[in-house]
């Protein structure tokens, strides 16, 4: 997928006034947090599982060649066939080869980062191949073709004044005169139509939340149902995984479970947790008789060891773009990229380049909420910052920006420079705030004060009063 | 594309700064797959008397909007199945899955009811599935794929009946797991790809969906009713 | 009335930080008066100045440890280091061991120091034993958390443990009191309409519990938080926590006038 990470500021200026966005963001606030909280509330044990989950992701990371190693041969053993792609062009060539060889001129798609990450929608259009979301948030953007503003919701964005709108606009062959006001009558309709396309289906495309090593399975993890049709239904099954969602065994798979479902939506399972192993059995009365997996590096190998390492245990649940302030203000779409909100913040810049990224590590006031609710302890402040840190010793940070704290940081090395400025600066700048207390206006300070006042300094800096009153105390001791 | 599968885990071991696992290390990872020992298990999953699982269960799966009957034995579940449906209106038709233990009931009791064995079309209106087990924990039905049991059952109608032994229940995940070990995996080995059914599905409730204004609608590809008969008989296996 | 043996009383060395020094000394002094009544004795050293976070989250690791180091210092002659502030207690305590993970040596003095830094308003409940202050304030108050401290110090309850004990005072609760008010040091001015937005929906939580007065404990968010009030229109008095758990409100509050409409 292309990206406008690099116009983040350009994205985020759009969705700050952007008022249905801003709508629909409002709404976003209560829903996932309360119930969260809530079904946290109910598992004493969460805090323990949060750390038991990370140990499993650091023991399966450090060990991940053997690990997908293991998970090729079960693969392979139970029916089915691996296929590794270092990139996302390798990728989108094995997943048209299949479709080709297949005859396949209809796919339907479960939901998948991957193939976000890959292009792979437009690419098989390209090629004479109609892909269809069956997620319902997947499928209404897809027809409004847009990109997913959220990891476990991508139409959140949208009112469903808009999502009538477009059902209107692409199911035509339905009764224009139908009611569409209702949410009720819009997953009735998306249901209609999408099981029509779930039957056409040649080929079923699945994400994979997880892939056990011990079993050779992929586990998919939804709500809807969709990307069990999609599995179940068409002749081949491809799953689109990267190479860190490899976990050791089914009760790993059952830790991480317990803590991914609480903290994507605040359920303590999904309606539907589903584990594929190959293809159908003999004997079996239905399910695809091709199993494949296409296994994605796109820089994940290259990330391991290194500072960045610990993104590696994201399991996508969304919660920390749930919780991030940055993200309620601006949506999913000013991150430009598939991977939004404070884990995007450091996926995306490690697999498409800070260069092409900048912004997002930087547009986060370190509040931490993201890392207190990460189930997998991922420590994203200090991975923002290590991008900052990087950029900062390369030189790429901003001028004005490496100069402001430059000259900061020699006046603070210099105690008696420092406290005469502060004195001056306290002293004037007090004078002249005096009137209103505060300042409208201030030069250099127009960042500042274009929305907010900036409060005038009391006049005299402590480190001043404090000499004076130290003297004042020792020569009115009594001695 | 072996090509692509060299260069891949080389570059995972160039990442990790070591070559490729052998020895010892080796052994221990081999070792931990084998001994696939559970982690943490919630304190409220384990220990409970088997008379509470199912009450712990007809909690859980209740609160996701799953129904749930108990009847004393598997005779009693063609009226039970007769009465869910008549109940809400709903046509007297299913597909059943071809399951032995459905088989064992009485369904010539309930002659007015239209029965098709086999996987799903997508024209009924029921589907009616045996559960391999269940999960009291969170109020979770696991069905195993194979020649008695399709999946599509589990997605494609309307409403979804399952039949479930309160002898196969289990408190956590992890038990269920055993559970499927100890019927799937073959004499003095460990369950692997072959073995492992092509589908396990963990159902939670009937299908759902949040993704309009995060407003929660039942039904958005799955069934729109989940109805869970548990039969409460010992001898039942 | 005999005097306490000064062998008993802990030295505390006051880290004051940059904004109290520079915008509101009558923090610093709050803070100096609420440590002596907790039968400690409060030195300054006149040589400190920035406790380096502003370089340390621009990506600046150099001056950061640059400025760790002096800090470090200057304040490792004392028992504990007392900082009015969450975001700079958090550098010191949190971040300063992080810095020097490489340097063994600085590791261990920063791991020292960062064991006796706390916060002020956790100092005292936590580490004095202040259950109750002898203060008035008769007013409605809204307690803003600062993220620092609250994530990275565990400052939650004892702000408000202290502030109930105040004459006259009610707090109102802020439904979103853990949500950041945008102010993120640098962030305010790099990415200003995104943090005009999240101050924006921090005023509006306010202005919803119908308090008279706002209290926090960092002054970066206090100063984010009154400016913002003031530009709206809003008579909502904003103060330092410390100001009014040791009785010190007769300066005007942040961003007003002396002879103001208070």
């Amino acid at each position: 997928m292309q990206s406008s990470s690099h116009a983040f500021k350009d994205n985020a200026h759009r969705a700050l006034n952007d008022p249905v966005l801003q709508q629909a963001l409002g709404i976003m606030k209560t829903g996932f947090l309360d119930k969260r909280l809530q079904a946290i509330g109910n598992l004493p044990e969460f805090e323990a599982l949060r750390d038991a989950a990370r140990d499993i992701k650091n023991h399966t990371l450090a060990n991940l060649d053997w690990y997908l190693e293991r998970y090729e041969s079960k693969v392979k053993e139970a029916g089915g066939q691996v296929h590794w792609a270092r990139t996302p062009a390798e990728a989108r060539a094995i997943v048209l080869g299949l479709c080709k060889r297949l005859g396949a001129r209809n796919v339907t798609k479960g939901k998948t980062m991957i193939a976000e990450e890959i292009g792979l929608n437009d690419y098989l259009a390209e090629n004479g191949i109609v892909a269809v979301e069956t997620d319902l948030g997947e499928y209404i953007i897809q027809i409004r073709n847009e990109a997913p503003s959220h990891i476990i919701a991508p139409a959140i964005h949208l009112t469903k004044e808009a999502v009538a709108d477009s059902f209107r606009a692409t199911h035509t062959e339905m009764d224009p005169a139908r009611s569409l006001v209702e949410p009720r009558a819009l997953v009735d309709e998306a249901r209609q139509v999408l099981r029509d396309k779930f039957f056409a289906a040649d080929v079923g495309v699945t994400g994979a939340n997880f892939l056990i090593a011990e079993t050779g399975s992929s586990v998919i993890v939804t709500n809807e149902g969709n990307g069990d049709l999609t599995q179940l239904l068409p002749r081949a099954h491809i799953v689109l995984a990267s190479l860190e969602k490899v976990v050791p065994t089914l009760e790993d798979a059952a830790t991480i479970l317990r803590v991914l479902a609480r903290s994507a939506t605040g359920q303590d399972m999904s309606a539907y947790t589903t584990f594929s192993t190959g293809p159908r059995r003999p004997g079996d009365l239905d399910g695809p008789s091709e199993y494949h997996v296409v296994l994605l590096d796109n820089g994940r190998s290259a990330l391991l060891g290194t500072e960045f390492h610990e993104i590696l245990r994201c399991i996508r649940c969304g919660a920390c773009m749930n919780h991030c302030p940055v993200y309620a203000a601006v949506g999913g779409h000013a991150y430009g990229w598939v991977y939004p909100g404070p884990m995007g913040a450091v996926l995306t810049p490690s697999l498409i380049g800070i260069e092409n990224a900048r912004d997002l590590p930087n547009a986060s006031t370190f509040c931490g909420r993201c890392e207190s609710v990460c189930p997998m302890r991922i420590p994203l402040p200090k991975l923002m910052r290590h991008y900052r840190e990087q950029d900062y010793e390369r030189k790429l940070a901003p001028r004005a920006m490496r100069w402001g704290i430059g000259l900061w940081a020699f006046v603070a090395k210099r105690p008696p420079l420092y406290h005469f400025l502060a004195a001056v600066a306290a002293q004037v700048l007090g004078l002249l705030g005096r009137k209103h207390g505060s300042f409208y206006n201030l030069p250099l300070a127009s960042a500042w004060t274009a929305t907010r006042e900036l409060p005038a300094p009391q006049g005299r800096t402590f480190q001043e009063l404090w000499y004076k009153r130290s003297r004042a105390t020792k020569s009115g001791a009594d001695r | 594309m072996s090509d692509a599968r060299e260069q891949i885990l080389g570059g995972v071991r160039r990442s990790l700064k070591r070559g490729a696992l052998e020895g010892e290390h080796a052994a221990a990872l081999e070792d931990r797959l084998r001994r696939h020992a559970p982690n943490l298990v919630p304190g409220r999953a384990f220990g409970i008397a088997p008379r509470q699982l199912v009450d712990l269960f007809e909690t859980q799966a209740s609160e996701v909007l799953a129904t749930v009957a108990r009847v004393r034995s598997l005779d009693a579940v063609p009226d039970a199945v007769a009465e869910y449906l008549a109940g809400r209106n709903l046509p007297p038709e299913m597909t059943m899955a071809p399951d032995p233990l459905l088989d064992r009931a009485p369904w010539g009791k309930r002659p007015l009811l239209k029965i098709r064995r086999g996987a799903a079309d997508g024209k009924e209106p029921a589907g009616v599935s045996a559960a391999f087990a269940a999960i009291a924990e969170t109020g979770t039905l696991m069905l195993t794929s194979g020649k008695d049991s399709p999946a599509t059952l589990n997605f494609l109608p309307d409403t979804h009946i399952v039949v479930l032994p309160a002898s196969r229940m289990v408190g956590p995940m992890e038990a269920a797991w055993a559970r499927l070990r100890h019927a799937f995996a073959p004499p003095d080995e460990d369950i692997g790809g072959s073995s492992m059914p092509r589908t396990i599905n963990f159902i939670t409730g009937p299908s759902r969906t949040g993704d309009i204004e995060q407003k929660i609608e039942m039904g958005a590809h799955g069934p729109r009713r989940l109805h869970i008969i548990v039969v409460e008989d010992e001898t039942l296996r | 009335m005999s005097e306490p043996d000064p062998a008993d009383q802990p030295r505390v060395g006051l880290f004051v930080t940059c904004l109290v020094d520079f915008f509101r000394p009558s923090v610093g002094f709050a803070a100096v008066k609420l440590i002596e009544e907790a039968g400690c004795s409060v030195e300054v050293p006149g040589l400190q100045t920035c406790c380096g976070q502003p370089a340390y989250n621009s990506g600046d690791r150099r001056d950061s440890k640059d400025l760790a180091r002096r800090t470090i210092a200057l304040f490792e002659p004392y028992d504990y280091v007392v900082v009015p502030s969450g975001s700079c207690g958090g550098m010191i305590k949190e971040h300063y061991p992080h810095l020097f993970e490489d340097e063994a040596r600085w590791h261990h003095r920063a791991t020292a120091l960062a064991a006796r830094t706390y916060e002020l308003v956790s100092f005292l409940h936590d580490v004095r034993g202040v259950r109750r202050v002898e203060a008035r304030f008769p007013a409605r108050v809204a307690y803003h958390d600062s993220c620092s401290g609250l994530r990275e110090l565990g400052v939650k309850q004892q702000p408000r443990a202290l502030l109930r004990s105040v004459d006259g005072l009610k707090i109102a609760e802020l439904a979103d009191a853990e949500v950041c008010c945008g102010f993120g040091g640098t962030f305010c001015v790099k990415y200003p309409e995104i943090s005009d937005k999240m101050v924006s929906a921090k005023i509006a939580d306010i202005a919803r519990t119908g308090a008279d007065a706002l209290l926090a404990g960092d002054m970066g968010c206090l100063m984010n938080m009154a400016g913002k009030l003031k530009r709206d229109g809003h008579k909502i008095a904003v103060r330092h926590v410390a100001e009014v758990l040791a009785g010190m409100t007769d300066a005007p509050p942040i961003g007003e006038p002396k002879r103001g409409k208070r």
